[in-house]
């Protein structure tokens, strides 16, 4: 493998200084190296072994996964902690398609990834050739891009496109289908570098002025404002000019799940999450609000409820970069189009202090009322209180990662987060299996970190099969099971909808703690609630990747919930007689 | 209600796929699609009749701007437009009512493009009603086949559009002006 130069080159006919010959899967790890790759995940395979075999003597760091599609989610959780692009390099057909969770997962949650498939060679597509699939036609409608090369001479330029456009506007996954030959062909190379031709994408990051003017003025003028800040937010690493916006406007902001972090929870003018699962507080505010200031969210079902009832009062601005989600779901009054950091950047220019002591008044009575809570007296241990334990005993600054479900939820209510890009999680696609792969792709990304996955007994069971990858690697990844014995989000719907019938939502699980002594990671279990404080310091000190398995309270229900259908103000689980005040 | 979208692509593989599967995905409704080259080799363009509310075409423009090899994207809605579709429709029709026929073909300015025994085969070119209107009127007979490109638009004022006096549509009353 390697470089063909000039001179060493019998045949210089076609070349001229400034150029040189080089294979297909040279060419790919060069460019892995010039857009600044240090870390890949992946999983070999037949149509990719010459791009591995380059890869040999890269300096690149590869992580190999036990499935793809683990690969795939730690890619994505390296991505949303470092804010680069994650790379994933895998093989084709099967290889390919066990990406695809992974790549909807992304998708949804507009997280930058590359992700390069191998394929049979160029003169075997369609002929339903070994372990051939139409990745492409498959991967279409769930990354922002994806190409083929069937040219070794449009490699280089179609790799740095799939980099450009997986990392810039509305960022999200693009596929990159490689064939056999095309790593295998040789082709010339400028090395100046390839030109990016898109004529057809353009970003806009700045923001139209006086669209600005008008959300700030909007903004003087209202009574009652909330802001709802979405993943956007992280995305744009706009926390900041959000926060000085927030201190000098004097508003109170609510957030999405993906924008848990963007705005510090533990300051007075945070309603915390909002929506399904929300904070009643939260949901009041919204309810009651007289204009809503969305920043990079994107008035998804489970925030809005019941969407025409959704802010019945407000007027609506929408900071946004992509115009396609502007009165997409909500009507929208002051759209904003552009980057959120250089939008609210300019906003706090225009923005007036205002005192609003009613508006707060209200939210402070309201946070009183419907505080979220828990019975912490039974002998049994509270999911909840795990959650709260080790963010006391993280000081509320690990890096946290959940799967689906309850535990995602409580975790959402009760780790306070104050930081952006530490709360890492599937949100639009609702990925089961997401924590675990995700927390070993945020330990690679942050070494120094400490990492914790709260996961769910069905979450963890669906990629228990990267223990492996921790344990070869490394990494100190806390796992922490608040094992139910159901899948427990499936369980309360049953409950609540289908007259306790829990169909399929049980399982039989296995002995946690000895699975992962198995795999030679560090196996713990709790099943009182006086031994949680002391086996979560056991965890933390721990250097190896350490799974606990805490037997958690079975029947335990998420509250507030606001059921499908129905208002955001209209909450099951709150005290009986307050969820009609809008 | 029905509205004309038009978008500027560029030649690659797949492209059309982008635009169909993304139609499906979200549910938007397409009543028909003609596929061109323009006079930019590089670039062909997509016309797009879609069925739908304000909210809905706006959300149709948006979705097919985030189409990567979409260069551009034109709205025709309430535009003044020149639309044609053309047709191909094979009627039946014995010798002895040829002369009805053709008395029809002529009021639309058709053309007989193959003819048979028991059959006319007739190439009709323009906006929607007006074709229609044709099959309608041969319905009596009998359409044993017919195919259609689906409908292609430009509006009137836009830069390319010809001087007056080129523009023979203008002149005079015709069945085809909208």
């Amino acid at each position: 493998m390697g470089t063909t130069t000039d001179s060493a080159s019998p045949n210089s006919k076609n070349q001229s200084p400034g150029f040189s010959k080089k294979l297909g899967a040279q060419i790919f790890c060069d460019v892995l190296q010039e857009e600044g790759v240090e870390t890949m995940f992946g999983y070999p395979g037949g149509v990719v072994l010459p791009v591995f075999d380059a890869l040999f003597d890269s300096p690149i760091n590869f992580v190999l996964s036990r499935h793809e599609q683990g690969a795939t989610h730690m890619a994505d959780a390296y991505a949303r902690v470092t804010g680069k692009v994650g790379v994933v390099l895998v093989t084709s057909g099967p290889g390919a398609c066990n990406t695809v969770t992974g790549l909807a997962t992304a998708n949804m949650d507009s997280i930058p990834l590359v992700v390069i498939t191998g394929q049979v060679k160029t003169p075997l597509i369609g002929n339903d050739a070994f372990q051939e699939a139409d990745t492409t036609g498959i991967t279409r409608p769930i990354t922002k891009h994806n190409s083929i090369v069937k040219d070794v001479n449009n490699l280089a330029r179609t790799l740095h496109e799939a980099f450009h456009i997986a990392r810039t506007g509305r960022p999200g996954p693009v596929v990159v289908d490689l064939p056999l030959d095309v790593s295998t062909s040789q082709a010339q190379v400028s090395n100046s570098g390839p030109e990016i031709d898109l004529p057809g994408y353009r970003v806009r990051y700045e923001g139209h002025i006086r669209q600005i003017k008008r959300a700030a003025e909007a903004i003087n003028a209202s009574e009652k404002p909330v802001i709802y800040a979405g993943g956007g937010v992280i995305l744009a690493n706009a926390s900041e000019q959000l926060r000085q916006l927030v201190q000098k406007a004097n508003v109170p902001v609510t957030t999405t799940l993906l924008g848990l972090g963007c705005f510090d929870e533990n300051d007075p003018k945070s309603l915390q999450m909002l929506g399904m699962h929300g904070t009643a507080y939260a949901n009041f505010a919204v309810q009651e609000c007289d204009l809503l200031v969305a920043v990079g969210a994107r008035f998804d079902d489970r925030i809005t409820g019941d969407v025409k009832r959704f802010a019945p009062h407000a007027r609506v601005v929408h900071i946004d970069i992509d115009p396609a989600s502007i009165s997409k779901n909500v009507k929208v009054d002051i759209p904003v189009v552009g980057d959120a950091k250089s939008i609210l950047s300019e906003m706090v220019k225009y923005v007036e202090p205002r005192e609003r002591k009613e508006w707060f008044a209200r939210i402070d009575q309201t946070k009183k009322l419907y505080p979220l809570t828990y019975n912490n007296d039974t002998g049994a241990i509270k999911p909840q209180y795990v959650i709260e334990e080790v963010c006391r005993q993280t000081h509320g600054k690990a890096i946290v990662c959940t799967g689906v479900g309850q535990h995602q939820m409580w975790t959402a209510q009760f780790y306070r987060f104050s930081l952006p890009r530490h709360f890492i999680s599937s949100g639009g696609l609702g990925t089961m299996g997401f924590g675990f792969p995700a927390a070993i792709g945020a330990q690679i990304a942050r070494p120094d970190a400490t990492v914790v996955d709260f996961d769910g007994d069905s979450s963890f069971s669906m990629t228990l099969n990267e223990l492996p990858t921790a344990v070869e690697n490394g990494l100190p990844v806390k796992v922490c099971i608040l094992n139910n014995g159901y899948m427990g989000m499936v369980r309360q719907w049953q409950e609540m909808f289908y007259g306790k019938r829990y169909s399929k939502s049980f399982l039989k699980n296995p002995d946690f703690a000895r699975v992962a002594e198995a795999f030679g990671a560090v196996g713990l279990t709790a099943t009182r609630k006086d031994q949680v404080p002391k086996i979560i310091e056991q965890m933390l000190a721990e250097k190896k990747c350490c799974v606990v398995d805490f037997h958690v309270e079975r029947e335990e229900n998420v509250w507030p919930m606001v059921a499908t259908g129905k208002g955001l103000h209209e909450m099951a689980g709150l005290p009986a007689g307050t969820s009609e005040r809008v | 209600m029905k509205r004309t979208i038009s978008a500027l692509v560029q030649n690659q593989p797949g492209v059309l796929a982008r635009v169909a599967g993304m139609f499906a995905a979200r549910n938007f409704n397409i009543d028909s699609l003609a596929v061109g080259r323009t006079e930019n080799p590089n670039l062909s363009r997509i016309t797009m009749v879609v069925i739908g509310d304000d909210a809905t075409l706006e959300q149709v423009r948006k979705q097919l701007g985030k189409i990567i090899p979409i260069v551009k994207v034109y709205d025709f809605t309430g535009e003044d437009l020149v639309q044609r579709d053309l047709m191909l429709i094979k009627i039946a029709v014995a010798s002895e009512k040829r002369p009805e026929i053709q008395a029809i073909i002529d009021m639309f300015r058709a053309k007989v493009v193959d003819i048979g025994p028991k059959f006319v085969m007739v190439e009709v070119t323009g906006p929607e009603q007006k074709i229609e209107a044709f099959i309608d009127l041969c319905r009596p007979y009998g359409v044993k086949d017919m195919v259609r490109t689906g409908m292609i638009a430009m509006p009137r004022h836009s830069k390319a559009r010809p001087d007056k006096g080129l523009e023979p549509e203008r002149q005079g009353p015709e069945p085809d002006r909208e």
